[in-house]
This record gives C-alpha cells, sequence and structure tokens, in this order.
C-alpha cells in the first residue's frame, strides 16, 4: 500500500472532522479497503479509523434490533435477540466470508461501501431498515444509489441501523464459486415494510427489489406463488461465472428457497 | 521404541517445525546489508518497446539501481534456458526463440519483466517502479490455441512461423489408420484440458548474494531441485562455474511442478548482488504469481478410437494442440510428448496408436509441468473416450475396461507407444475400488437423490502413469538436455547416528521421515538418530530434485544403493574386529554377526572402529564410514489404480457436490502408508479441483481475467467429501525398493472419473461430454439445452 496518515478519534465529531480533509477515507473492519490498499488501487493521504466511537452494540427494544455500526457479523451472527426475532438476518450474518472475516468485517462498512455483491444492503432494503448517521437518519428505500454508490455525504458516517421486527424473514445465498460473495443473493421479509424481496450480487446497480415477486407473495406468501415468474436478465451482471440470464434464473431458485426457509 | 521401518504410520518428523511457525522459508531469511527488489512487468499481452525512461525511478528515494534488458545484455547474460528440445516429424528441431530474462525489445505475455527496480526497502522499490515509463507499441496478440494456429495469426515470436514451436508425432500413422478401415465402431471424441495456475501455498522468493572477497555467489530460491538451477543458471544465464555458486532451497512450501523450473528471478537476483556486492531479495506477492509462475495443462485435443464389435480396442488416433504459452520454460517441450502421448495406451491392450502433437506459442503465461505433468491429460483424453465408447456401443463401461484391460499375466508389457510396463493388476485396484464405493449399490443411491430432486452420477477412472523418471539414456535420446539420476549421500557418524544427503527436495512430501524409516529398515539405525539433508548443493554431491514422482523410486533407491556399500565397507571392519572371514559375516537388524556364532558387532561400535581406527585393517581400507551412490533407474515405474467418484447434481443450480471420492492405487512399496494417504488426498483434491473449479481464462487479447483468487475458484476443504484410497500393491520389478511412486496419481486418475460422474447424473438428458471444469454455470446451461428423454419424477 501507499504511505498515509492513520488517525484513530475518540469522538464522533473529532472523526467526521478528520473525515473532511483532502483524500482521507474512513476504516470500520477493513476486510474490503485493506485489500484495495494492499492493492494499491486506492491511494487516500490519510485514514480515520472508526473504531474507538463506540459505534459497536447491538440494543433489542419492543420495536425493533438496533446494531451499531461498527458491529461485527460475528456478533450479528452470534445475537441471541436476532436469532429470536430476525432469523433471516443471523443466517445472513453467520455467512458473510470466513471466520477471520467475520471477526473483523462491520455491518456499518458493508453499507458505506455497497458492493453490489455485498450482503447487507439485501437485508436492509428487504426489512425496510433505517439508517442513523451522524447528521440525519435515511430510510432504506432512499440509501442505496447503485453500484458503490449511497446517499452518504463524503463527510458523512453511519452510527447504527434500525431493523424493524419481520414476522417472517429469510436470506438464501448463491455464492461466487471463486471469491464467495452473493453471486446472487435474495432476501425476503413480510413485515412493517410489507412483503419485500430484495436482490442484491445480481443487478448492475446492486441491490434492487423484486417487485414482481413481491406483488406475487403478497398475494400468497408461498414458494410456489413465485413459480412462473420471469425475472429479466436485462440490467444483470454478467462475467465468467454466471451469464445475466443464470443469475435472472438463480434469482428465482433462491427466492423461493428463501420463502421456503422463512 | 516401536516399529519404525518400512510399513510403519511414522507421524512426520517436519511437522512439528512447519505447525509451530519454525520453518526456514526462503521469505524468513534476511542477509545483512540486503536490499529488496520488485520486477516491473509486461501489462500488455504482447507490444514493441519502443523505450524505457528509468529516470525519475532511478532518483527515488531509496533506490539502489534499476535494470533493464540492455543492461543484461552489455554483461553478456544469456537467456532463460529450455531443458527439452524435441524435434518435429520432419526431423527438424524445434523452435526454440530467444527468451531474456528482461525484455529486450518485446513483450510477449502480461508478467512478462520488463526492469528491475532495487530499493532499500520493498516499499520504495515498488513506488520506483511504478515511476518506470515505458513506452509501449502494441501488437495483436493470440491467447487461445485455436487462434494462434489460425492463417494468419500474429507471431509470438518471429522465429516460428503459425506460432508452432514443433509438430511432433508418434506410432506409424499409416498402420493406425488402415485399422480404422472396417472397424465396427469409430467413437470421436474432441476434448480441453484446461489450463491451470499452480498456487503453491508459499510464493516464489530469490535472495542472491556475493561475497566481494571470493567472488562466491549463493542463491537462496524456492525450488524443487537447486542442482538443477545451479547447473541451468551458472552454465547458460550467468556464466558463473559451480565451484563459485552455492544454491540453497530451504523449506519450500509446495511446488506442484511450478518450481521446478528456472526462473528470470533467480538469476536477476544473483546477478545484481554480483553488480552491488549487496544481497538482493525478491519476493512475490499472490497476484504477480499468477502472472509469473509457469502454468499447467492447456491442451486442446481430437480423439478417435476404432473399435471392434466385442468392444477390443483396435486403433486410436489422437491429435493435440498443446500451448506452450510466450516461451518455453524448462521442461515445457516434453510435457505433452513424452510425458503425455506415450501414456496413451492406458490400461489397455489397444495394438496401434498414433498421436500427432503441436506445441504452440501464444500470447501467455509460459506452461509447463504441473502435478502429473502431461499423464493426467492423457488420461482424461482416454479415460473420457472410454466412457463415451460404453455410451455409443452400449456395451458397459466396467465391462468394456475389463474386456480391455492388460492382464497381469501379460507384464512385462510393451506398449505401442514406447513404454514397457513392468507390473500391475488392474483387476484388483478395480474390483477394490468398485467394492470400496459400492458400486453395485449405486442405482438405488440414484433413485433416492432423484427423489429429492437431485441427479447423481457415478464415475471410473482406469489410470496408469509414468514416473520415477528417468533412465538418463533413454530421456537423452528423447531430447533431455540432463541425465535423471539421483545422488545419496549415507554418512554413519562415529557414534553410529546418520545423515543422509539426497539431491531429491522435500516441498511437502514427508521425505524427512519416509527417508529416516527407509534408513531404519536397512541399517537398523533408531528412527529419531537419523537426519536427512536436502536442498543445498554446498552440502549434497549433486541431485536431480524432486518431480514425477521420483524421490522415493529413484532418490530412495539411490540410498539404498549408498547404503549396500556401508554395509559391504562394515562388513570388513567387522570382520576384523572379530577375526573373521568377511564372507561369514551377515548384517541384520543394526548388527554385523559371524555366522553360525553368537559374536555380533552393532553398527555404532563398527562406525566407532572406522573413525577411531586403531584396531583396523588400515593397510586395506580407509577409515571412516561415508558412501555415496549415483543411481540412474532402469526404466520408468508405472502406477496405476482406479479412481471411482459419486457425486450429486442439483438441477435448479447446476451445482455439483462430490458425495463420494474412492482411490485404489498401486504405487509398489509402500514406506509410511500414513504419507502416502495424504499424497494421494492432495492429489485427488488437485484432480477435482480441475475437473469442477479451477480454470484459467485468458481473454481473446490476452489480459489473465482470472488473475486472483477472486476469479480463479481454488479448492477449498468443503468442497470434498471423506476420501477413501486404499493400496494394491504389485512391486516395481526393476529398483530395489519395489516402489513406484505415490506423489501425482491422485491428481492424474481422478478428473475423469469426476466428468464420467458428472456426464453419467446428466443421462437422462442425453449429455454426451463437458469440458472441465464442470462449473455450476456450465452444468445448468447444459441441463436447459438437453430436454430429459424421459420425463422427471
Amino acid at each position: 500500500m501507499y504511505d498515509f496518515t492513520y488517525t484513530k478519534p475518540g469522538s464522533l465529531p473529532d472523526a467526521v472532522k478528520a473525515l473532511g480533509a483532502m483524500d482521507s477515507k474512513a476504516l470500520a473492519g477493513g476486510q474490503t479497503f485493506i485489500p484495495v490498499l494492499k492493492q494499491r488501487l486506492n491511494k487516500p493521504s490519510s485514514i480515520v479509523d472508526l473504531a474507538a466511537l463506540g459505534l459497536s452494540g447491538i440494543t433489542a427494544s419492543a420495536d425493533g434490533i438496533r446494531i451499531g455500526a461498527m458491529t461485527t457479523h460475528h456478533m450479528i451472527a452470534t445475537n441471541a435477540d436476532i436469532a429470536a426475532r430476525i432469523p433471516g438476518l443471523l443466517y445472513m450474518a453467520q455467512h458473510i466470508g470466513d471466520t477471520q472475516v467475520r471477526q473483523r468485517g462491520t455491518m456499518g462498512g458493508s453499507l458505506a461501501n455497497n458492493d453490489p455483491s455485498a450482503c447487507y444492503p439485501a437485508a436492509v432494503l428487504a426489512l425496510g431498515a433505517t439508517i442513523h448517521t451522524n447528521s440525519r437518519t435515511i430510510h432504506a428505500d432512499d440509501y442505496f444509489k447503485g453500484m458503490f454508490t449511497t446517499a452518504l455525504e463524503a463527510d458523512e458516517l453511519i452510527t447504527a441501523i434500525a431493523f424493524p421486527i419481520p414476522e417472517k424473514s429469510a436470506y438464501t445465498k448463491f455464492r461466487n464459486p471463486a471469491s464467495r460473495y452473493a453471486m446472487v443473493g435474495v432476501f425476503v421479509a413480510r413485515g412493517p415494510a410489507g412483503v419485500r424481496v430484495a436482490i442484491t450480487g445480481a443487478g448492475q446497480d446492486g441491490v434492487f427489489r423484486h417487485t414482481a415477486m413481491e406483488q406475487a407473495l403478497a398475494a400468497n406468501w408461498s414458494p410456489d406463488a413465485l413459480r412462473g415468474i420471469v425475472t429479466p436478465s436485462v440490467g444483470l451482471n454478467g462475467d465468467i461465472h454466471a451469464s445475466p440470464e443464470y443469475r435472472a434464473h438463480l434469482i428465482g431458485v433462491m427466492a423461493r428457497r428463501a420463502v421456503e426457509a422463512a | 521404541m516401536g516399529f519404525e521401518g518400512i510399513g510403519a504410520s511414522m507421524r512426520r518428523k517436519e511437522d512439528h517445525r512447519f505447525l509451530a511457525g519454525r520453518g526456514q522459508y526462503t521469505d524468513d531469511m534476511n542477509r545483512p546489508g540486503q536490499t529488496h527488489a520488485v520486477i516491473a512487468r509486461s501489462d500488455r499481452p504482447h507490444a514493441r518497446i519502443r523505450g524505457i525512461d528509468a529516470t525519475v525511478a532511478r532518483a527515488a528515494p531509496g533506490v539502489v539501481a534499476v535494470y533493464t534488458g540492455a543492461d543484461l545484455q552489455a554483461d553478456n547474460i544469456g537467456g532463460v534456458p529450455c531443458g527439452w528440445q524435441i524435434h518435429s516429424k520432419d526431423g527438424s528441431p524445434m523452435k526454440e526463440p530467444p527468451h531474456p530474462v528482461l525484455a529486450i525489445d518485446r513483450v510477449r505475455h502480461v508478467g512478462d519483466p520488463v526492469a528491475f527496480v532495487i530499493a532499500e526497502t520493498r516499499q520504495q522499490a515498488r513506488n520506483a517502479a511504478e515511476k518506470l515509463i515505458i513506452d509501449y507499441e502494441d501488437l495483436p496478440a493470440v491467447a487461445h490455441l485455436k487462434d494462434a494456429v489460425a492463417p494468419g495469426a500474429s507471431l509470438v515470436h518471429d522465429e516460428a512461423p503459425g506460432n508452432i514451436c514443433y509438430d511432433w508425432h508418434i506410432g506409424d500413422k499409416a498402420i493406425v489408420d488402415n485399422a480404422f478401415v472396417g472397424a465396427a465402431h469409430v467413437v470421436k471424441l474432441d476434448l480441453t484440458n484446461n489450463r491451470l495456475v499452480p498456487n503453491a501455498l508459499e510464493t516464489r522468493c530469490a535472495i542472491g548474494e556475493c561475497d566481494p572477497s571470493s567472488g562466491d555467489y549463493t542463491l537462496w530460491t524456492t525450488s524443487q531441485n537447486p542442482h538443477v538451477i545451479r547447473l541451468l543458471m551458472g552454465a547458460f544465464v550467468l556464466h558463473i562455474p559451480e565451484n563459485k555458486l552455492r544454491v540453497v532451497a530451504p523449506d519450500v512450501g509446495g511446488g506442484f511442478g511450478s518450481k521446478i523450473f528456472h526462473y528470470a528471478e533467480e538469476a536477476l537476483v544473483t546477478w545484481a548482488a554480483g553488480k552491488l556486492k549487496r544481497p538482493v531479495k525478491w519476493t512475490s506477492d499472490r497476484s504477480e504469481a499468477f502472472l509469473s509462475d509457469a502454468h499447467g495443462r492447456d491442451h486442446v485435443s481430437a480423439a478417435e478410437m476404432a473399435v471392434d464389435a466385442q468392444g477390443k480396442f483396435l486403433a486410436l488416433r489422437v491429435s493435440t494442440l498443446a500451448s506452450m504459452g510466450a516461451y518455453l520454460s524448462t521442461f515445457a517441450p516434453a510435457v505433452p510428448t513424452y510425458l503425455s502421448a506415450t501414456l496413451l495406451a492406458g490400461v489397455y491392450t489397444t495394438p496401434v496408436i498414433y498421436a500427432e502433437v503441436k506445441a504452440v506459442f501464444t500470447n501467455t503465461v509460459p506452461v509447463d509441468a504441473y502435478r502429473g505433468a502431461g499423464r493426467p491429460e492423457a488420461t482424461y483424453l482416454l479415460e473420457r473416450l472410454v466412457d463415451v465408447i460404453a455410451q455409443q456401443t452400449g456395451i458397459d463401461r466396467v465391462e468394456l475396461r475389463r474386456r480391455n484391460f492388460i492382464q497381469p499375466d501379460q507384464f512385462p508389457y510393451q506398449t505401442p507407444v514406447a513404454l514397457n510396463y513392468d507390473s500391475g493388476n488392474h483387476q484388483a485396484t478395480l474390483a477394490a475400488a468398485m467394492k470400496a464405493a459400492d458400486w453395485d449399490g449405486f442405482e438405488a443411491r440414484r433413485a433416492a437423490s432423484l427423489r429429492k430432486g437431485k441427479l447423481r452420477g457415478i464415475g471410473m477412472s482406469t489410470y496408469v502413469e509414468a514416473c520415477g523418471i528417468a533412465p538418463s539414456k533413454l530421456v537423452g535420446q528423447l531430447g533431455a538436455r540432463a541425465g535423471l539420476y539421483e545422488v545419496a549421500n549415507i554418512r554413519v557418524h562415529p557414534t553410529g547416528s546418520v545423515t543422509v544427503f539426497t539431491g531429491t527436495h522435500s516441498h511437502g512430501q514427508g521425505h524427512e521421515t519416509t527417508f529416516a524409516q527407509l534408513v531404519n529398515d536397512q541399517l537398523g539405525v533408531p528412527f529419531d538418530q537419523i537426519d536427512i539433508v536436502h536442498g543445498d548443493t554446498a552440502k549434497i554431491p549433486f541431485g536431480m530434485g524432486t518431480y514425477g514422482s521420483r524421490s522415493l523410486a529413484v532418490g530412495g533407491s539411490a540410498m539404498v544403493k549408498a547404503m549396500d556399500k556401508v554395509i559391504a565397507k562394515g562388513k570388513k571392519i567387522a570382520a576384523h574386529l572379530m577375526e573373521a572371514s568377511v564372507e561369514d559375516i551377515e548384517f541384520k537388524d543394526g548388527h554385523f554377526s559371524v555366522a553360525g556364532t553368537d559374536k555380533k558387532k552393532a553398527l555404532a561400535e563398527v562406525s566407532l572402529a572406522a573413525y577411531v581406527p586403531h584396531n583396523y585393517p588400515i593397510e586395506e581400507l580407509e577409515p571412516g564410514l561415508d558412501e555415496t551412490a549415483f543411481y540412474d533407474p532402469k526404466n520408468f515405474t508405472f502406477p496405476a489404480g482406479c479412481h471411482i467418484c459419486e457425486v450429486e447434481i442439483d438441477p435448479d443450480t447446476g451445482v455439483v457436490q462430490v458425495v463420494n471420492m474412492v482411490a485404489s492405487d498401486d504405487v509398489g512399496r509402500v514406506i509410511n502408508p500414513m504419507i502416502v494417504e495424504g499424497q494421494v488426498q492432495g492429489g485427488l483434491a488437485q484432480g477435482i479441483g480441475q475437473a469442477l473449479m479451477e480454470n484459467a481464462v485468458y481473454d481473446a487479447d490476452g489480459q489473465l481475467v482470472t488473475g486472483s483468487f477472486m476469479d480463479y475458484q481454488m479448492p477449498r476443504a468443503h468442497d470434498f467429501p471423506t476420501m477413501h484410497t486404499s493400496n494394491e500393491v504389485t512391486l516395481c520389478t526393476h529398483n530395489p525398493l519395489g516402489a513406484k511412486g505415490a506423489g501425482e496419481t491422485g491428481a492424474i486418475g481422478s478428473p475423469p472419473s469426476v466428468i464420467n460422474a458428472v456426464v453419467d447424473a446428466l443421462r437422462d438428458y442425453g449429455v454426451r461430454h463437458l469440458d472441465m471444469p464442470a462449473s455450476p454455470q456450465k452444468v445448468w446451461a447444459l441441463i436447459q439445452a438437453h430436454q430429459p428423454r424421459m420425463a422427471a419424477e
């Protein structure tokens, strides 16, 4: 990696201030960012480590579960409240990366990066979660703006993600055979935000809602309701591992399996 | 102290060191005053270099030197040599274009070394390398075999018209063509053997050092054969005599062939260390390894078998295109020819065979031997073809194999493609594998899978390979530029402990354990009093290294020969000590005894007398007990066996899961069953990896699409079921151990068993063949394209 200055501020205002400097980047769990730095694909002049801001932790209340931005996948994957109330999110966290990644990677980091193959965007969008930042709240529907693009301003930091409690939730993932990222990930949910189906890994613009499936499931919450729904391959990613057509097909398979699991 | 000899599953001596992080790998070493080098590599598949401006790079912080091809030319440095010369059908030698250490005026693949940047730190060297201004003029590139041989294709080397390195053949075409006439069946199959990236756990590393007072050079390198590197680099590249060049290959973390070859980086660090009078270290990172370690496989073949009405194979005709990449790596020309086409008889009595191989230059990383080296390609071709013959003729695939097997009483068996198999029992390994795999119970398992909506298939491969390479005279006639004997020095110390100096090299094989067991067996010395030394040209008399599953069959045989000399000398000493005739001395279990008496002397007593020769036949015998032997094998060895793979396919996604893997192998005498099992399992993992996962993909323009683990699918532990391995033993008849070799069988035998199982799983879809790897997308697309012959239940 290239040389950079490193700071680890102890308060949110200090972190936001540090991020205001030219070419500075926030470091959360680093599971994407550090490999990018090692490959010299990014050249920030300074790195602001968010580890000392106290943003880690999971709080359950009557109307939902609030997850601090720096909460690791491992903490989510082993949390009893999430296990009991949002099993789809628990499963998702259990199946991100490997043990090492889950010990370091964070939900906030993943959402701020909005990799089109990341898992969490599907849960956030399908569950209708709210993104809390240092300056405002952003509803999931307004947050994802395309591949590696979000509604966040340059010096805006996610502090927490608030999830309402669904009646049903499940996530199924078809991994990229090489990288093990989601090649197609489908999160299905029924709850306060209605019936939602969010697809990650497949779309050229990142996570998206599958409205045809949502309507079918709203009428009849069963895997069979999804049979016959053809997902157009237009706008889906194609690479050596999966053509847009194959991804379109897998969306159907994964969605049926998710409904079955929910 | 329990049984520690041949046949004991001794725990590996070396593992504690490795597992505790106490291994000494090349990158673990740092020399006083060391500098760090980075190589600027071409990002172009094919381009003319108009110029290199290193002004800014040379002025960058910490930079010690920046070298380009011109600097090497000025020093009269030679090119990277090729170790094997093949002749074409017309008798002409293969095209052997120059392979400069650093590109001179053209780059020919992405990753081709262009400049060598040396600085005080690696970070500084990397920073400076980015400041080089290389002015390229792009040229059209050819990456795929069929594009490279198309009329009018861009030439990788002007010296090789049509991009053909050689056009070789074996067998009599007219006789074979004649055998096809009137055959009851002619079965054709076109297949691709997918290109692989070796990906040893430890990436390559090299440190060069020059002692300015003596002019002695030392190269520490991640090599499977340090003496070969010394020979090739010293004689052909740097012109340093052997006495001034020491090559050390310390602990090496996996090779699989990719660390056999002499690479440019080894010459660069050594040469630069001489220029700078400071040590120079280069360590490859993983991304660089994808672009600079020799790749494996990459063959495209058309095969045809003539078969009579009873299913007997009458004749085989094969035509292969084999990629050499952009330059000839050390063993590359031998791989598709003498290491592959000569295996096309397989385990069968096919009476006549004709094979032709065109080796082709492409704008890709050089291709060379990778675990199995040629034999996996031949085995895949033949064992896929046999299953297609079964499909086409309606003869059961097991029965078809049995009908064509070379029978146990036919050994030694002369094949029509040069090899002479000394021993084997294919019926025995087939029967053992079928029993272990419960072949006969498969249909019930298939029906059970179908009830869950899954497609289940079973496939087998009955293979033979040729290893334990190789008789020097023979390989010399076939074009090898080196001998392929092995060397052992057995040093019995004064108090009876033993150090073995071997020319083989261990980079995961467990030699420190296996060879100690061998010495324990022969000399009766306790296992923990035997040390194995390898990998240092300053310590070991000579050696050809480890590849081609040769270490035990050839290197172990050299040890036996040296130990025979130790015993012969020991008998003379013992005879003197016990005042008996040499003819009456027997050696057993570590003791010399006088036949018919209770008089005996332990080896340690004899060795002490040899080093403290007060009471010693000093007039007739030199002191000391230290013997060296060179062993040149009389023939290749021929491990064989049967691999059976069972898969389950999810028709909704195309995902293939290996649910059972059985290998029944005949590797000859087994010294350490646990180590053999580990070797076979590792080979099976690589074979299954090739069949289902691994694939090096170049786009048509010559960019490596799978340049990292983000796109190159390395197998993971959870991709494999428990593997069931077993051994049926027929002894090699021509080496003293009866050993055949176990390092590559897994990777050679298994890929066709996996694809045969996949095709079997898809039998209702009328699928005849699919090329490796059987990725989910490929299998799903096949299922989509083929309507089931019968309605799914």
